[in-house]
């Protein structure tokens, strides 16, 4: 700032406060101006008034599994037989890749274990029901494994045909390189046999 | 532009227009461009590449008036235009086949600036606006292969946004910010038509400044040194090299027609024929060819650095693969440009190369076994030729020595076989 800009005793003059004035008022409409352009990129309303759904569970036999679209992924619905429920349980957490239960129902740090998974908001810990979202969490492929015929990997869960990861019976990364378990949708028992998904 | 204007406006309304919009001068000074008079054929592929954007965004104009941008009809559309709509099979196929023409060119384009050291001072601005311009043809390009709604347009778009979940702490709010929604859906189409529209008009003013910006340094040349006498070492860019790039433009739309009429997806994939399918994953997600250097590069990290997941590694590998290219005029400390000159640094631009098209070939691979290490070795020796060699070969290799000027090096090779040549006959060929 040159001198002529200044008063004699150095205290900002008229022409100043006019400029901080204009580049202010310049800066916050520019904001006000960006805002919205970023945010209508956003999820709009029509978008997030479907981010619910319910499902039926009655027709889902023991050793079964569905895929049910949710916001536009696919969930995992997994009907456990109590063999797969034990194999599950009997896996220690020493023994995992992610060691942390990726369940939106609780608060996201709890361990890994098969009782943390298959809660849902309600609490309560519905064992045959594993509900997963059923997008790999390496690169968002679909994991195989959930119809018959598929393979299940190495582990008996899922397999991720894109760049092989497996995982187990209660959706945990076991092998290959995604980094997280499989998430756990925010989801709520209506009855015994309909959940409500989101 | 830089040199002086040797246009005299003769007729009324030249001389009327030069005083107000001289418009006529500045196309004339554009032709007349003193411009070095040993350029080879990998010098055309700068013409080339002007006319492969100007295909893709007449022939990308016309499509888009008869596509439809909704995840319901997108595929549907596109079978329209090549069934229904009249020449439609071919507009579009010359379309999809340009974008693999135009990265072709590109790619000759960016290995003939890195042999003869064309980023080097004063064409740093020249090279920097290049990689801009390869930034944006890389999303263009992308954008664009999403829009059919096919199986690999939408893995693709799903895999590729998904890299940006691995940035920490606002990665997953970017990908939501990108999607519009949950997942690649409906407005992520819709978002990308829009900017597939937009994005080659800012390509085309990128190249704008891009040639402004050699049009104020003057071209590099193969000798790699600079014009000392106009008269001498330049000639007119015009008829010179209007006449050399034009028969090598055609030449290449040779090889482009080959394509287009004898075997049009023969580049692309087959599964993309297949409408897209949220619930099912093809078993191979496989980019187009001219990503799969990058794409071998993102799958060879393998493993955690420390607290940088393999994931969030892979991602960086891949994006500073690119990003390395603005600050190589910096990273290469010799002063020579022109590799012909430099005996070291040749051997190892030829091993660049190989390690390139070994990327290319390994990114088509499953990431499994052998091909994983395969492609962690070619990416290291990727980013060990600008990070040690280049600096390092400046300091330790003692070039040939330079010809005096342009002139002395064209009449010196051409004098060698032959000591009985013509003085001052223009080598211009290679």
């Amino acid at each position: 700032m040159t001198t002529s800009d200044m008063s004699d005793d150095g205290e900002p003059t008229r022409r100043d406060f006019i400029h901080i004035f204009g580049a202010a008022t310049a800066a916050a409409g520019a904001g006000a101006v960006l805002w919205p352009l970023v945010h209508q990129m956003n999820p709009d309303a029509s978008v997030l008034a479907l981010s619910t759904k319910e499902v039926d569970l009655s027709a889902v036999p023991e050793g079964q599994a569905i895929k049910v679209m949710w916001q536009g992924k696919p969930v995992f619905i997994r009907h456990r037989t109590p063999a797969e429920i034990e194999e599950a349980k009997s896996v220690a957490i020493a023994q995992l890749k992610d060691p942390v239960a990726r369940n939106a129902n609780l608060s996201g740090t709890e361990e890994a274990t098969d009782e943390n998974i298959v809660t849902g908001a309600s609490g309560e810990a519905h064992e045959p029901w594993l509900i997963l979202v059923g997008v790999c969490t390496h690169l968002g492929c679909i994991p195989l494994g959930t119809s018959a015929g598929e393979s299940r990997g190495d582990f008996g869960g899922w397999f991720c045909p894109c760049h092989g990861s497996h995982y187990d019976l209660a959706g945990r990364i076991r092998k290959g390189p995604a980094p997280e378990n499989l998430l756990v949708p925010p989801y709520q028992f209506v009855t015994d046999t309909v959940v409500k998904i989101g | 532009m830089s040199h002086v204007s040797n246009y005299n406006p003769s007729s009324g309304i030249e001389k009327w227009l030069d005083k107000r919009l001289p418009i006529i001068r500045m196309s004339a000074d554009f032709m007349d461009f003193p411009t070095p008079k040993n350029l080879n054929y990998w010098y055309t592929f700068g013409a080339i590449l002007a006319v492969c954007l100007v295909i893709q965004i007449i022939t990308g104009i016309v499509l888009a008036m008869h596509y439809t941008p909704h995840t319901d009809m997108a595929f549907q559309s596109v079978e329209h235009i090549m069934r229904d709509v009249n020449y439609g099979w071919l507009l579009r196929y010359i379309h999809a086949n340009g974008a693999s023409m135009f990265f072709l060119a590109v790619y000759i384009h960016m290995f003939r600036g890195l042999y003869y050291g064309s980023y080097k001072e004063p064409r740093e601005v020249v090279w920097m606006l290049g990689v801009v311009i390869f930034l944006l043809m890389m999303a263009t390009a992308f954008m664009g292969y999403v829009l059919p709604w096919g199986q690999m347009s939408y893995w693709g778009a799903t895999v590729i946004t998904n890299l940006f979940s691995a940035i920490p702490v606002v990665g997953e709010s970017i990908r939501t910010l990108l999607w519009g929604g949950f997942s690649v859906d409906n407005p992520t189409l819709n978002r990308f038509f829009s900017l597939h529209y937009l994005l080659p008009f800012a390509i085309f003013g990128v190249v704008a400044l891009h040639i402004w910006a050699f049009h104020t340094s003057g071209n590099n040349n193969p000798s790699g040194v600079e014009i000392k006498d106009v008269k001498k070492d330049a000639v007119p860019f015009h008829p010179y090299y209007t006449v050399k790039d034009g028969f090598a433009i055609v030449v290449f739309l040779i090889l482009f027609a080959a394509f287009v009429f004898f075997n049009p997806n023969g580049l692309g994939h087959p599964d993309n024929y297949i409408e897209a399918n949220p619930l099912s994953t093809p078993a191979h997600i496989v980019p187009e060819w001219y990503f799969l250097p990058f794409y071998a590069m993102l799958r060879a990290i393998t493993f955690d650095v420390g607290p940088i997941s393999s994931k969030l590694g892979g991602v960086l590998v891949m994006f500073s693969s690119i990003l390395i290219l603005f600050v190589l005029p910096w990273l290469d400390t010799s002063k020579v440009r022109s590799m012909r000159y430099r005996p070291v640094a040749k051997l190892w631009f030829v091993l660049f190369v190989i390690a390139c098209i070994a990327l290319g070939y390994l990114g088509g691979k499953p990431a499994e076994g052998i091909y994983v290490m395969w492609a962690q070795i070619a990416t290291a020796y990727y980013f060990a030729f600008f990070l040690i060699i280049l600096p390092l070969l400046g300091i330790l290799e003692t070039p040939k020595p330079l010809p005096r000027s342009i002139s002395e090096s064209v009449l010196h090779r051409s004098a060698k076989p032959e000591s009985s040549a013509a003085p001052g006959a223009p080598a211009a060929a290679e």
